[in-house]
């Protein structure tokens, strides 16, 4: 068999691989085209058949270096494990801080029984106390960011796993969001959470951006 | 025109949390018909079915979104003319100006006071 005729033979067998699995195809397969393969070459294709035996070599080298990061314990424990612990940040601040107005309400039934002076005084304290409140919005919505971001790696091991074969294989994880085609901006393409503190604007900033728009 | 503290304001968010401060800011404004949306969708219904003064909504929301909201009040002759708030921790220029765009009658990032929750409502109603 000629080099071309391997190349067509290889392209041939790899689209009908497709064709059957679709883009999850598995390295044991791919395997056994390259094997099959190789058993059709005759001795003129020396060359051709020690770059191929090479390439086979590099693939389950790699193969072996990934296994031994051990991607299904750190998708199944660490990443499950470091997600379920943000969620319980989340329900605990959310928690504390209905409790903290829970008290500053109750501070505001008091005010009518108090000197006006010492009323109005209150209002001020459980004012502050409610928009300092604010930050189990802004720290929830940060950690959402976050266990997205760690639900996108959970979703690239999983198809490492898959790509090892049937001892790896687990059940399918969440998919990331996908990001909307490009061109003018979308509603989701524009929701990027909270920035960083030293990076988002100051209300001023805001302020004059808003208004310098006609 | 002396702005009317018993007119209904709707305020929208997911958070549970921040609707109560709001409500809270709001009571200790003076106003007093309060209602509440966890999304864009009920706010949406809501708003056709009553009669709001004041929209005080987050963008971060699921199934829809505050800034398609804005656009469905905008789009409706009806609620064209209602005030809308954006209360949001979006804060990068391309959201101001797409808001802005869409017709958002202010803006404001969270976190933030009361203060400033005061003066752009002053800003869009007048002062009270």
């Amino acid at each position: 068999m000629s080099a071309s005729d391997l190349d067509r033979q290889l392209a041939l067998r790899l689209e009908e691989l497709r064709k059957e699995y679709g883009d999850a195809v598995k390295l044991e397969r791919v395997a056994d085209v390259v094997r099959a393969l190789l058993l059709s070459v005759n001795h003129g294709d020396v060359r051709l058949y020690k770059e191929l035996e090479s390439l086979a070599a590099y693939i389950q080298q790699a193969k072996e270096e990934i296994a031994s990061l051990q991607p299904d314990e750190l998708r199944q424990e660490v990443i499950a494990s470091a997600t379920d612990e943000l969620d319980a940040i989340v329900g605990a601040t959310e928690q504390a801080t209905n409790t903290i107005m829970d008290m500053a309400d109750q501070l505001e039934i008091l005010r009518p029984e108090l000197p006006p002076e010492v009323g109005e005084k209150l209002g001020e304290v459980t004012t502050h106390i409610y928009e300092a409140c604010s930050f189990q919005d802004i720290t929830g919505q940060r950690i959402s960011k976050v266990v997205g971001a760690l639900k996108h790696i959970e979703s690239k091991l999983d198809a490492l796993v898959r790509a090892f074969g049937p001892e790896f294989e687990r059940p399918v994880a969440s998919q990331a969001r996908p990001f909307s085609a490009a061109g003018a901006p979308s509603d989701e393409d524009l929701l990027n959470g909270p920035q960083l503190p030293d990076k988002a604007k100051k209300q001023d900033e805001i302020d004059a951006l808003f208004n310098s728009i006609g | 025109m002396a702005v009317d503290k018993n007119m209904n304001v709707l305020i929208v968010d997911d958070y549970k949390t921040m609707l109560r401060i709001i409500r809270n800011l709001l009571r200790q404004l003076g106003f007093v018909n309060i209602d509440e949306a966890t999304d864009g969708s009920m706010a949406l219904q809501m708003l056709r079915n009553g009669n709001y003064g004041l929209v005080i909504s987050d963008w971060n929301m699921e199934p829809m979104t505050g800034l398609q909201l804005l656009r469905e009040v905008r789009a409706d002759a009806k609620l064209k003319p209602t005030p809308f708030i954006m209360v949001t921790a979006e804060s990068k220029s391309e959201n101001v100006i797409a808001a802005k765009e869409a017709g958002v009658s202010n803006y404001i990032v969270k976190p933030f006071n009361a203060e400033t929750l005061k003066a752009k409502m002053v800003s869009v109603l007048g002062d009270f």
